[in-house]
């Protein structure tokens, strides 16, 4: 029996066990909805493509599935741009699907067109146009295999309108073979050896965890293998929660605004054992100086990933899963006393800290969120002062709780994330953890929250800044806050009213833990919290761009000077 | 480093955008490029000349691993290989310098393909220093228009150490 195209769509949609997706309706995509009409799957409504492109992505890293998101064509796929931009940079599985113009009009300017999967070439894993009905079934099947597999990422696939309307016979291919792309999961057994013995040898050996680690599902193997070796373990942005942040082993996050110790420690270890990360500008700061006297054990699914900033001793390309389970019985158990006296003598020396002076300060409000969520909430980030504190003050025990946008640094990213990541895990906890400035990103969202009831809750870290960019024009350009200041705003308390969703003000340091209490108790609408903060608060400590990362510098040596 | 790079792609329409994107979005310098149907009609082999040191080369191969429509990346420069090139190059002519001109087309083994009364339209293929040595040999005669294919290349089917496994193919990924 022949079928529509967008019959077949959804059909193959269903099989791949999409439960939900995203996006807005539009000219050359209404033969899709018209088949989402009858289909079981949930679509959700958003206000805006980008919010539905976010929401994919938060959904897929709260839940490790697939998201799916979808947009008309032209202006639709523009506005999904940034969300698979952001999905790319994180290695987050996503299949965008966007319609096209007819194909006999491509290339025409016809109205509402533009060249899709030429605009998306560099920011997807792969991308499709499809040219013949007979190929979606294909098509859509590579294109979940490709999202998910090997280092995740984003798959477009852009559908002309006559491809949607078109019918043909459903034939779907019960499996994949794509001759050029067979991922790596099992790592060299010589070379599991070689990493074994290196770390029986070595004195100071250091642990860097990044997000490879949570797509993999491999923080149970990484606790045994960091417990088993007794190595200080430091993870990326990303790959908090990767290792358990109360962990006694625990060092702290790596990088710009990593704690000390764990940016001396990384600089001082004669191995480090990099999983799952990438040796980013944002890690290793000025690179001459990175790491200089130790080998490195890299373990990364992704071979380009490999060498690609640091020279490395031992590569082990492969599932990190995989690998740390196999390299756990190679190893030996270790103690390091002597590594562990010095990483303590740090640990004393420079805690990580704020200064209290009875002003609300953001890393209180974060702590306190930490408090009466126990941990166990999810937490969305929007980008800037508000993830850097929130990555600081925070203490992530378990993956994929802690969504972010880590290399594209997409602000507007965290709300339509956090809505994602709730309609993913109902029953969790889910925290935007915003800046004043970020969160009117992606505003319009609020009420698809409330459209659906979703108790996801928004603590705005209210500065009147866009924060980090005052903190750089403070620290590195003369205090001249060139548009930075962003005090001019709405009241967010009437605006989450006049949305239909709670607001609550927070200006003192007392009021915090009952308008949180207060939040908590909502369940079928969102919260948005605007905590009024001291406005010049820093992030510290940080390291200025270019510089070593052991020359950090901290809120003692400001007020010092 | 001049490396020539074969890569082994999927005969389908936007491969040649995505490759040549690859190179420009991440900084690598492309000397020539050529593209062609191999004797599988489904697969194309590009070849690519690409000058850097071992990292940028290792990044490149790397790099184009990852992209899903290319299925084998070989670093020709590390095998023995067979590198052509051909050019098409019009030279001004006068009635002093003709038989000049026609004696160094003959050591070249090229061939005048188009005569004017003016210019010779000169056919020459081999590798890229070959081509080179003939246009710095030419060009005091006055080279009116030129056009070169870039190179391409297959490995000798003799080589004389066998590389070693893993050497010189880069593993897909």
């Amino acid at each position: 029996m022949k079928k529509k195209g967008a019959e077949i769509l959804v059909e193959c949609l269903r099989r791949e066990g999409v439960e939900i997706m995203f996006g807005i309706p539009g000219g050359v995509v209404l033969p899709i909805f018209d088949a989402l009409y009858d289909s079981p799957i949930k679509f959700i409504l958003t206000r805006h493509e980008q919010g539905a492109a976010h929401m994919a992505d938060g959904f897929a890293r709260a839940t490790g599935k697939v998201g799916v998101c979808l947009a008309t064509s032209g202006p639709g796929a523009t506005n999904l741009i940034t969300g698979i931009a952001t999905s790319y940079m994180d290695s987050i599985p996503i299949v965008a699907i966007t319609g096209q113009v007819a194909t006999t009009l491509i290339g025409n300017d016809a109205f509402q067109e533009a060249d899709t999967t030429g605009i998306t070439r560099p920011i997807t894993k792969h991308n499709y146009l499809v040219k013949s009905v007979k190929d979606l079934p294909r098509i859509v099947r590579e294109a979940f295999y490709i999202a998910s597999t090997g280092r995740p990422g984003p798959v477009l696939i852009d559908i002309p309108v006559d491809i949607s309307k078109g019918e043909s016979e459903f034939n779907y291919p019960e499996t994949v073979n794509i001759r050029s792309y067979k991922p790596t999961y099992k790592g060299h057994p010589v070379q599991i050896k070689k990493a074994a013995e290196e770390i029986r040898r070595c004195k100071k050996p250091f642990i860097y965890a990044g997000g490879g680690v949570i797509i993999s599902n491999a923080s149970k193997e990484l606790k045994v293998f960091a417990e088993k070796i007794n190595a200080p373990v430091g993870l990326t942005l990303l790959g908090l929660g990767g290792f358990p942040g109360t962990h006694p082993q625990f060092v702290g996050m790596i990088g710009m605004h990593g704690t000390r110790v764990a940016n001396y420690a990384i600089c001082e270890a004669d191995l480090i054992i990099a999983i799952g990360a990438r040796f980013d500008d944002r890690v290793t700061g000025k690179l001459d100086k990175f790491a200089t006297s130790s080998k490195i054990i890299h373990i990364d699914i992704d071979p380009a990933s490999i060498s690609k900033n640091v020279p490395v001793d031992i590569p082990i390309v492969g599932d990190a899963k995989n690998i740390l389970t196999e390299l756990n019985k190679e190893i030996t158990p270790k103690k390091n006393p002597d590594w562990w006296r010095q990483i303590k003598e740090w640990q004393s020396k420079y805690p990580l800290s704020y200064s209290r002076n009875g002003k609300l300060k953001p890393q209180f409000v974060i702590e306190e969120i930490y408090n009466i969520t126990k941990g166990n909430a999810i937490i969305t980030t929007e980008v800037g002062q508000n993830q850097m504190w929130t990555a600081q003050f925070y203490k992530f025990d378990y993956p994929r709780t802690f969504l972010s946008s880590g290399g594209l640094g997409t602000m507007g990213y965290g709300f339509p994330a956090a809505i994602g990541a709730q309609f993913g895990k109902p029953d969790k906890i889910v925290f935007d953890i915003a800046g004043d400035g970020s969160i009117q990103m992606n505003i319009q969202e609020l009420i698809t929250a409330v459209e659906h009831k979703l108790p996801v809750k928004v603590a705005i870290l209210n500065n009147g800044y866009l924060g980090m960019v005052r903190q750089w024009q403070q620290l590195f350009y003369n205090k001249r806050y060139s548009y930075s200041d962003i005090s001019k705003q709405p009241d967010f308390v009437k605006l989450a009213e006049a949305y239909g969703a709670v607001g609550i003000r927070v200006t003192k340091e007392e009021e915090v833990r009952p308008a949180l209490e207060k939040s908590l108790k909502v369940s079928d609408k969102p919260t948005i919290i605007d905590f009024q903060i001291e406005r010049e608060e820093n992030v510290f400590p940080i390291v200025p761009a270019g510089a070593p990362i052991t020359e950090a510098i901290d809120y003692k040596d400001i007020e010092l000077a | 480093m001049r490396h020539t790079i074969s890569v082994l792609v999927e005969n389908r329409p936007g491969v040649l955008a995505r490759i040549s994107g690859l190179f420009s979005s991440r900084g690598f310098n492309i000397e020539s490029l050529t593209v062609g149907e191999t004797e599988d009609p489904s697969i194309s082999r590009m070849t690519i000349v690409v000058s850097g040191d071992d990292i940028v080369l290792e990044q490149v191969n790397k790099q184009l691993n990852k992209l899903i429509d290319v299925i084998k990346v070989i670093d020709m420069t590390k095998e023995k290989f067979i590198n052509r090139e051909l050019a098409l190059i019009k030279v001004s002519i006068n009635a002093t310098n003709r038989s000049e001109i026609i004696q160094i087309v003959d050591v070249f083994r090229g061939k005048i393909v188009d005569i004017s009364p003016k210019t010779f339209t000169v056919e020459i293929t081999g590798n890229s220093d070959k081509i080179n040595a003939f246009i710095e040999l030419v060009s005091p005669f006055g080279i009116k228009e030129m056009v070169r294919t870039g190179a391409v290349a297959l490995s000798r089917e003799y080589q004389k150490e066998k590389p070693k496994k893993g050497d010189s193919k880069f593993s897909g990924g």
